[in-house]
């Protein structure tokens, strides 16, 4: 990736010195249940990194546009892949799919954690996160 | 405490009807029903009315007659319909009135709805970033059901097919054209695994249910169902919903099963008992899990009754006999309205090309919606 855009929401993750994310939740300091995203009460919650590895629970591909708002994509459109990611044993993550074909994704395979850069509609990058096939496309 | 009863029904046609709008169309619902069963607006002593996004349903008293009804407006999302009907049956059941109307009608713009994030307490980026779509959900549920209960394509073509079959017998429905297995799997893929016959689109329609005590309906003489159940349950921890940007590691239950097994419970009868099934089919896959969730069958099994035709018209147990949300297309507010009517219209041997053989007994109906609501009634004859 080049130098890293601006991220998406400056409360979903955080970047290490490569420019690599780590997912953010809210952990109930009373139940120890995770919460994601972090809900903004930090008394209540406190905020914890996610595991950065996992498997694929399920998947999709969104091959229409979705319509703005609120997608705020640019209106050239490439269809994507979406998916929840079981990080270990702490929660189940929904984010877009990267790194494989459309057709390249199956439940169970591994994923890992990645940036991914996202061009809004007037042109202006962000970086999001998405998951990638572990150790590449397999 | 009175039983309560369903003695007249009305419907505007489901699809698209330019020039009328959603409250025009929840009017004629209304008069449909009224003119039925012979009765009057003035006698109506309550009424309760949503849609979702068509307007408010108290200003059709201006088109109705100024007789200064209770009316109360429900605004309930997917369960919009199903909470009019839950208010009218607590109302008659209470012994504050026994006569009163439920109504639910819409207009929806062509095209996916398209949520706002704030509104469903999520944040923006969820929106942006091209998340936040009802078809993802559906297609992502359905995907990981397949892979753990060996569910296939076919079955997915499977109910579609039915239900364009259904639609061609039912005047109400807005799909009336038959849509072969071929031509579903072969149609454009929106989510996969899911085609574009498998969904089901926001639409138009109307429907209005006049419900009266007992006492009441045996005065009045009509073709009625007494209503013994109806149950709204919203998610429990661990369920699997639309818009969920996590879910937990412990999978739980759907809010269908919890709203189901109360309405078992109300009524006293088991899934066995029943006779015909109207299930939220906003894809065919909905329909299939649906099946489970609400106790018809194993998780797994519908391969087999799918293959077997036991959800046909004439089979086993007849599911969505007016084509369900697949023919008839979606608007929110009418929607489970619409379930209640099909199954008011079967029981009372009025359903014409489509009915169900054999005298159907007891009918039962479930929608479901965002953002993770059941809502289930069972009507008997």
């Amino acid at each position: 990736m080049p130098a890293c855009p601006l991220a998406i929401d400056d409360r979903l993750f955080e970047r290490d010195a490569d420019g690599r994310p780590t997912l953010l939740a809210g952990r109930d300091r009373e139940t120890g249940r995770l919460v994601f995203p972090p809900p903004g009460d930090t008394d209540r919650f406190e905020i914890v990194p996610l595991p950065r590895d996992g498997r694929l629970w399920s998947w999709t591909v969104q091959r229409f546009r979705p319509k703005s708002p609120p997608y705020a994509g640019p209106d050239a459109f490439e269809p994507y892949a979406v998916g929840y990611v079981a990080l270990g044993d702490a929660i189940i993550v929904e984010g877009r799919l990267t790194g494989a074909p459309l057709d390249g994704y199956r439940i169970d395979m591994p994923m890992t954690l990645v940036g991914e850069r996202f061009v809004m509609a007037d042109g202006e990058a962000r970086t999001t996160f998405a998951f990638a096939p572990s150790g590449g496309v397999q | 405490m009175s039983d309560v009863f369903i003695i007249g029904v009305g419907i505007h046609p489901f699809g698209r009807t330019p020039g009328r709008s959603g409250l025009q169309q929840g009017v004629y619902a209304v008069r449909q029903a009224l003119a039925g069963a012979g009765l009057d607006w003035r006698d109506m002593q309550f009424a309760y009315g949503g849609s979702d996004s068509a307007g408010k349903a108290d200003t059709m008293v201006s088109e109705l007659g100024l007789t200064g009804i209770q009316f109360i407006n429900v605004a309930n999302g997917c369960a919009t319909g199903g909470s009019a009907m839950f208010g009218a049956y607590a109302t008659i059941k209470s012994g504050e009135f026994d006569l009163g109307i439920a109504v639910g009608f819409d207009k929806h713009p062509r095209g996916a709805f398209d949520p706002k994030p704030a509104e469903w307490g999520l944040p923006e980026w969820y929106g942006e970033t091209g998340l936040m779509l009802t078809t993802q959900f559906f297609a992502m549920k359905i995907q990981r059901y397949m892979a753990t209960y060996g569910i296939t394509t076919p079955t997915l073509a499977g109910v579609a097919e039915k239900a364009f079959a259904n639609g061609v017998l039912a005047d109400h429905a807005w799909r009336r054209d038959p849509v072969d297995v071929e031509t579903i799997l072969n149609s454009t893929m929106v989510s996969d695994p899911l085609t574009k016959f498998m969904f089901c689109s926001p639409a138009e329609g109307a429907v209005a249910l006049i419900f009266a005590s007992e006492k009441r309906a045996r005065e009045l003489g009509l073709p009625a169902v007494r209503l013994r159940a109806a149950a709204i349950r919203s998610r429990p921890l661990g369920s699997f919903e639309v818009f969920s940007p996590a879910l937990e590691i412990e999978r739980g239950v759907s809010p269908t099963v919890l709203a189901s097994n109360a309405a078992y419970d109300m009524a006293g009868v088991s899934p066995a008992d029943i006779d015909v099934a109207q299930l939220q089919d906003t894809e065919s896959g909905a329909e299939i899990m649906h099946m489970a969730e609400n106790g018809f069958c194993a998780d797994g099994d519908q391969e087999e009754w799918i293959a077997e035709g036991r959800t046909r018209i004439g089979g086993r147990l007849p599911v969505n006999t007016d084509g369900g949300c697949l023919a008839c297309g979606e608007p929110i507010g009418a929607s489970g309205l619409r379930q209640v009517y099909e199954n008011y219209m079967q029981l009372t041997g009025q359903a014409g090309a489509r009915q169900v053989p054999g005298d159907p007994r007891l009918g039962y109906s479930h929608v479901y919606g965002a953002p993770g609501v059941s809502a289930i009634a069972i009507v008997e004859r």
